[in-house]
């Protein structure tokens, strides 16, 4: 079995023309992971520029609104640039700066892993240029601009779909053609090896600091962590350090759209079926031909027809659960949160939320839930709103 | 002698790949036709994927064009049985690997033998996923084709070393496409590659003008040319067949005038 398996998944399935590229990174990530220097500059990033640990809040009229589990938000969407992409943005642009390169390419959905990775670049004196589908360049406009304040170029991804897995085509088609001074800072734990296991390992700060946190709230582990999934790398954060805890729920939710069985969704954990793609196996929602299939959801961040290598893994081995949440179902959550603790979280996440609506209630008093706050949601209030029918300049 | 190695016998290969069902499969048979009349030595029929990463523009609206037509594996398969009788150069399929997974990779290696075809190219299946296809590709006869890169160095001896058919030598960084001028030492490359292996090379992205065929043929045993006839059929669609005629003739005279 080739390198990066997680169970069956994972793998390096790209063109021979990367293969030395995926195999420098992985060399330079096995040197620096364990480099006191690195690891002394990254967290003094994390803490001093992201504002890094992020707080684990007691919803308390969440929590009592439900009437069943204590409910904590991890609240990630407080990182600089409103989400948990940061983290892998800043570990990645570090690790790539240290391995010589000076530009940095990257897909974007909702624009949040686009607006991190134009910011670190921005903050280490780097090239950047970010693929983003049209769609999700109409629907996430304010992202956009925000790229390009930040200097970043947005190249607008007109093939396909028009969504995250054509941008995720086309900075892969840019890569082969740059590769000696570019790297492309993968966004979510997929892709070739050793993507899934960088990225995942950038984002486990999360679990950490959750762990930390609710032991010294609570004095015990939680019950049940949430987190939304797409490409799965918050969800793999929030997930990590529990992984071996074998009393800890994990449970990712992911986009089911106008529902599982409608054409209209991006559950691919629902619907999906073992495939390779994007330089791994895992699984994915095609035909029977084995065609991808277009994928939809409210939300740009979710709207992908595949998830991440360990994931694929976790559902195979039972260690985690995942459940699909409709559009309906995330908005309600969106609008909950907000009115209820006065936290705007972003659509993504909201499905984490909107389970929680589900889960909690069913809960004892005495159970502890985490829900991972992904990102803020002051980027989907335009969204919102048409969704809504609210006619509002954005 | 390998089936794909028939296509090297004596000459320089000139290889072309044509996209199934772009515009439709009655053109794709009228194309393969025509340019095995014109002096083709191998035909690589892609099969069409939703998400070719390794493809330029040409390459990807053929396959959107294709699959939107309601091409499918299946009547891709039905179109190379109708054909094989008729001709006798090696015929290959190039597609993805989510494609013969998909189908099935044994059912398709099983299906892809019955028919008639000679040898696989899945350009995101690299040497170290070989695995994936290989015991079933061996199992039906069908060579798989390995590709180097201009990123390949060290890696090349090792790849042409358990290299079947032919070696696809990528000319140049990117995708497929058309370009002005191929600045890689390809010569460098075949060399190492007949240092660890006789297997014959053939060079392939970027070629459009029987020049650039004639100059790579000089260094290669082969000159692969996707993009450029594929962006005939896409100009002329089913009005194609005798464009795409004319220039294989040129473009494999150019190729077979090379000793």
């Amino acid at each position: 079995m080739s390198k990066g398996r997680f169970g069956i998944h994972g793998g390096q399935y790209i063109p021979e023309t990367l293969m030395n590229a995926v195999s420098d990174l992985e060399k330079a990530y096995r040197f620096y992971q364990n480099d006191d220097q690195f690891n002394k500059e990254l967290t003094a990033l994390f803490n001093e520029y992201t504002g890094r640990p992020s707080l684990l809040y007691y919803a308390e009229k969440m929590t009592k609104d439900l009437g069943g589990a204590k409910i904590y938000l991890k609240r990630e969407d407080l990182n600089h640039t409103g989400s948990h992409k940061i983290n892998n943005a800043l570990g990645q642009a570090l690790l790539a700066k240290k391995m010589g390169k000076t530009r940095l390419i990257a897909e974007t959905g909702a624009g949040q892993h686009g607006v991190a990775t134009a910011t670190v670049a921005a903050l280490m004196g780097m090239e950047c240029e970010i693929f983003m589908g049209e769609v999700d360049c109409e629907r996430q406009a304010l992202n956009v601009y925000r790229m390009e304040l930040l200097g970043a170029k947005v190249h607008p991804v007109a093939s396909g779909t028009k969504t995250l897995k054509d941008a995720v085509n086309e900075t892969f088609r840019e890569w082969v053609s740059r590769i000696d001074d570019t790297h492309y800072a993968l966004g979510s734990v997929m892709g070739p090896h050793p993507f899934p296991t960088i990225v995942r390992d950038f984002q486990s700060v999360i679990s950490r600091e959750i762990k930390d946190q609710i032991l010294e709230k609570e004095g015990r582990l939680p019950d049940a962590v949430l987190a939304c999934v797409g490409g799965g790398s918050n969800a793999i954060g929030a997930f990590y350090h529990f992984i071996g805890e074998e009393n800890v729920r994990l449970i990712g939710c992911e986009a089911a759209g106008l529902g599982v069985d409608n054409p209209q969704n991006a559950a691919t954990m629902a619907n999906g079926r073992l495939g390779i793609f994007h330089g791994m196996k895992s699984y994915f929602c095609q035909d029977e031909f084995g065609q991808i299939a277009p994928v939809y959801s409210i939300s740009a961040g979710l709207d992908y027809p595949g998830i991440g290598p360990e994931h694929a893994d976790l559902k195979d081995t039972g260690r985690a659960e995942y459940v699909p949440i409709t559009d309906e179902e995330a908005v309600k959550a969106f609008e909950y949160l907000s009115r209820t603790e006065g936290i705007i979280p972003a659509i993504e996440s909201s499905h984490a939320v909107a389970y929680a609506l589900k889960l909690a209630p069913t809960m004892a008093t005495n159970q502890i839930m985490v829900i991972n706050i992904s990102g803020r949601g002051d980027k989907d209030v335009a969204a919102i709103a048409r969704y809504r029918g609210v006619d509002i300049h954005d | 002698m390998t089936k794909l190695g028939t296509a090297f016998q004596n000459k320089k290969a000139f290889i072309a790949f044509i996209t199934a069902g772009d515009p439709d499969l009655d053109t794709t048979e009228k194309l393969i036709y025509e340019m095995v009349s014109n002096g083709v030595d191998l035909i690589e029929i892609g099969i069409p994927f939703s998400d070719p990463i390794a493809e330029g523009p040409v390459i990807q609206e053929a396959d959107i064009r294709a699959l939107a037509g309601g091409t499918t594996t299946e009547k891709i398969f039905d179109l190379v049985e109708r054909v094989r009788p008729n001709i006798d150069i090696p015929l290959v399929f190039m597609t993805y690997c989510n494609v013969v997974f998909g189908y099935g990779t044994e059912k398709f290696m099983e299906k892809s033998h019955q028919i008639g075809i000679d040898g696989l190219i899945i350009p995101d299946v690299p040497y170290e996923e070989k695995e994936e296809l290989q015991p079933f590709a061996k199992k039906y006869g069908i060579e798989l084709v390995s590709l180097v890169a201009p990123t390949s160095h060290d890696r090349i001896k090792m790849i042409a070393k358990e290299a079947e058919g032919f070696l696809y030598i990528v000319s140049s960084l990117g995708v497929t496409g058309v370009r002005s001028e191929i600045t890689t030492d390809i010569g460098e490359i075949v060399a190492l590659s007949k240092s660890a292996s006789p297997i014959p090379c053939a060079v392939g992205f970027g070629i459009s003008t029987p020049e650039q065929a004639a100059q790579m043929a000089k260094q290669a045993d082969g000159v692969i040319v996707g993009s450029a006839i594929v962006k005939m059929v896409a100009k002329y669609g089913k009005d194609s067949v005798k464009y795409v005629g004319n220039f294989v003739r040129e473009m494999s005279s150019a190729v077979h005038s090379v000793s």
